[in-house]
């Protein structure tokens, strides 16, 4: 299937919005310069599930967990340890990423056995284990009163606290993270992980370990978590049990749903439009619950691929006229290009 | 350029300057307020009386504390620390307000306190009660100043009474977080050291909403129960305990029976005991006025949610006025906070060194009566003694209190547990 709009002028649109935002950003309100860095953080976290959701057909309701680790092995290791203070910063997102992929590694092992609503299931209870550490964990934790990190790290120069060159700093770890999961998502093990989403037996047939890509996969989401919990703890500069509930969860999912499952850049577009739904929106009116609550109605019943799938849908509108193609939903992601769901082919096979 | 375009240049400029010192000079009247609350969420219903309390003060003095009008902008928590921290960066970065005021759990506490610090702002919590952000934690937080009470202050003196009452055995019900373990733990204190033992503590999850297990394991050789519970158990908890028969006396934390759920209890609750700084049903003329304009302005009876944010618009109506009305700076401001007494509804109130209030603590009973002229017969909180002039540290002197570790979970032990 040929994509609507080509994948040159994505690539500029992006580039040239993610510049638009480099460049305005400091110059806006001091609220907007926090809110953005933290749409950046959380986008991290979508892009890992859209890793998994998106391009493995893997709903995981559990990635607050790897969230919630850096966040507290951030904490622990500056108030504890003073660690991480200067440019020590920089290997405290290392360990952040390792205890992340560590983590998963582990979970992995669990929740792989299964797949579907059972994935889901498994992972959220992980996660859960996760956040009852935290809020029980008294001693090492603090429990439901959290742990207040001191002041952000200093850097050679730069004073990481002034919020303009934290946003810069967390702007480069997204760019990163964009590019390497990008290149990953391109790459022949990406375009597997993608076989697999569509019909993972037919990927078996042909060979593949499909088992070890999902596993792969699940490891590298962790990894991104991980890193968007370091920078997360740093810009609130505290962490506390309700970064790891169920609702963190939900909304990366959301934010993935709401932009597009598969696309990387849909994850970030959901953080930033449900970010500034419930936070911003939330500083000029009382109702913006039910602004965001209908938004999500709306896109569930007119965009089941997204915001991004407009893109990819008014050229193929023709041809989904003249020859009827089957749903592309969320849920019918198995049958996103015709063959899961296409009982011609299926006989065929 | 012209030595002549310089000079007009310098002119503009000048005036510039000008316009904008003496905008700032028109700005020192207007004292700006933040104010945290969960206003979505399960805490919604307290949100609305804390706002309601601090602007029923505010409508009173025609928008104005100390002859500075105030801009008072609310910002919601939604109940979690990390948005917070979010919208007090919001309000101090671009309202640019002159203090925060509120927040409601003890985790919201936490999280705005540093941000006071770092951001060199006034913070005064007027609900959030952990312990140690008066206590042990004091000195990291110089631009905290707390209005309300803390956890463990109005426990220290039920546990006496319900000492001096004659019970001997208490078994112990709370909710399983920081403020249940402060709560129990002030009553522990006091009652054990009276002679009281605290025969058992059972800690059910904060979102328990099913109490039967619980209330099945109470020891049935305790001649009393303390029962702590929060959120939606509140209601339930009393309930399920009225249905499962039983008729020991029940001895509850503050909030356990606070009027902000008070009138959606039913009669089983008639009876229990509480301890709080604050009562609706205080007979005192400053406290009568104070429900009866409440009543009439909002359709319900103050919980102790409205009047702690009464209170703290009067604190710093108190403190501006002794400004002169016009906003000092954060630590001369807090200096003038520190030395005001007030008469609250709820009594006199001053604050220690510290910065936590001294203030009565009032041992209340559940009745159902009729008070201040009102028809119908209702629940309210009968105050049947007065601890006047609490501290935070009790009868102990600061040094002492500070030899034991912050309650908790473990501590003070249960001894007397088997």
């Amino acid at each position: 299937m040929r994509t609507g709009v080509s994948r040159r002028r994505k690539l500029w649109a992006v580039v040239a919005l993610l510049i638009a935002v480099a460049a305005i950003t400091p110059h806006s309100t001091p609220f907007l310069v926090l809110l953005i860095t933290r749409i950046l953080i959380l986008a991290i976290l979508a892009m890992s599930v859209d890793l998994l959701l998106g391009f493995t057909g893997l709903s995981s309701m559990g990635q607050a967990a790897y969230l919630g680790l850096g966040a507290y092995l951030t904490a622990i290791l500056a108030t504890r340890c003073q660690f991480g203070l200067g440019w020590d910063f920089l290997l405290v997102i290392l360990f952040g990423i390792l205890l992340g992929v560590a983590t998963a590694a582990l979970f992995g092992l669990l929740a792989l056995r299964a797949g579907g609503v059972y994935f889901l299931m498994i992972t959220l209870a992980l996660s859960q284990c996760v956040w009852g550490l935290a809020y029980r964990w008294n001693s090492l934790t603090g429990g439901d009163n959290g742990i207040n990190l001191p002041d952000r790290p200093v850097l050679g120069m730069i004073r990481l606290g002034n919020d303009a060159a934290y946003f810069y700093l967390v702007l480069g770890f997204f760019l990163v993270s964009l590019v390497s999961l990008y290149v990953l998502v391109q790459s022949p093990f990406g375009h597997s992980l993608v076989g697999i989403r569509e019909r993972e037996v037919r990927m078996r047939i042909l060979g593949y370990n499909t088992w070890l890509h999902k596993y792969i996969a699940f490891i590298i989401a962790g990894g991104f978590g991980g890193l968007a919990g370091v920078l997360w703890a740093e810009l609130s500069g505290q962490v506390s049990p309700e970064e790891l509930t169920l609702t963190t969860s939900v909304d990366a999912l959301l934010m993935v749903v709401l932009g597009g499952p598969g696309t990387l850049m849909g994850g970030v577009f959901g953080a930033a439009i449900v970010l500034f739904l419930r936070e911003y929106l939330s500083t000029l009116v009382p109702w913006w619950q039910y602004v965001l609550g209908g938004i999500y109605v709306l896109a569930i019943y007119y965009l089941p691929d997204g915001l991004l799938g407009l893109l990819r849908r008014s050229p193929d509108a023709a041809v989904a006229a003249a020859e009827p193609v089957p749903s592309r939903g969320v849920g019918a992601a198995v049958g996103r290009h015709g063959t899961a769901l296409n009982p011609k082919r299926r006989v065929s096979e | 350029m012209t030595a002549k375009s310089l000079a007009r240049i310098g002119m503009i400029a000048f005036a510039a300057v000008l316009t904008s010192l003496a905008a700032r000079g028109a700005a020192a009247e207007e004292l700006r307020i933040g104010f945290l609350a969960p206003t979505t969420g399960p805490f919604a219903q307290i949100a609305t009386d804390m706002i309601n309390g601090f602007q029923l003060y505010l409508k009173d003095h025609d928008g104005k504390l100390g002859g500075a009008t105030i801009k008072f902008i609310v910002e919601d928590t939604q109940g979690k620390p990390a948005t917070a921290v979010l919208k007090a960066e919001k309000l101090i970065k671009q309202d640019q307000v002159h203090m925060l005021i509120g927040g409601l759990l003890a985790s919201e506490g936490y999280a705005l306190a540093p941000v006071s610090t770092r951001e060199k702002t006034l913070y005064v919590s007027s609900i959030p009660a952990s312990d140690n952000l008066t206590q042990r934690d004091e000195p990291n937080y110089p631009y905290f100043v707390r209005t309300g009470f803390s956890s463990s202050q109005p426990s220290h003196p039920i546990g006496e009474w319900a000492c001096q009452q004659g019970y001997k055995k208490i078994a112990a019900q709370a909710a399983d977080y920081a403020f249940g373990y402060e709560v129990v733990g002030g009553f522990q204190k006091t009652f054990e050291e009276c002679g009281g033992q605290i025969i058992q503590k059972l800690w059910p999850p904060i979102n328990t909403m099913d109490f039967g297990p619980y209330i099945a394991d109470l020891k049935q050789d305790a001649d009393a129960i303390f029962s702590l519970p929060v959120g939606a158990g509140v209601l339930q908890f009393p309930k399920q305990l009225a249905a499962s028969g039983n008729k020991k006396p029940v001895i509850g934390a503050g909030t356990a029976y606070d009027e902000f759920v008070l009138p959606s209890m039913g009669d089983e609750v008639i009876g229990s005991v509480s301890a709080l700084q604050y009562s609706a049903a205080l007979e005192t003329p400053e406290n009568e006025a104070f429900v009866k304009e409440y009543r009439a302005e909002f359709g319900k009876v103050p919980s102790y949610y409205s009047e702690s944010n009464y209170t703290t618009a009067k604190m710093i109506d108190a403190a501006m006025t002794q400004a002169g009305g016009s906003w000092p700076g954060p630590l001369p401001f807090l200096e003038k906070l520190v030395a005001v007494k007030v008469d609250a509804p709820r009594g006199p109130i001053s604050l220690d060194d510290m910065r936590n209030p001294i203030q009565n603590v009032y041992i209340r009973r559940v009745e159902k009566r009729e008070m201040f002229g009102y028809p119908k017969p209702e629940l309210w909180n009968v105050v049947i003694k007065t601890y006047p002039q609490v501290s935070q540290f009790w009868k102990w002197s600061k040094e002492e209190f500070f030899k034991q570790p912050v309650y908790s979970r473990d501590y003070p032990p249960c001894k007397y547990c088997e």
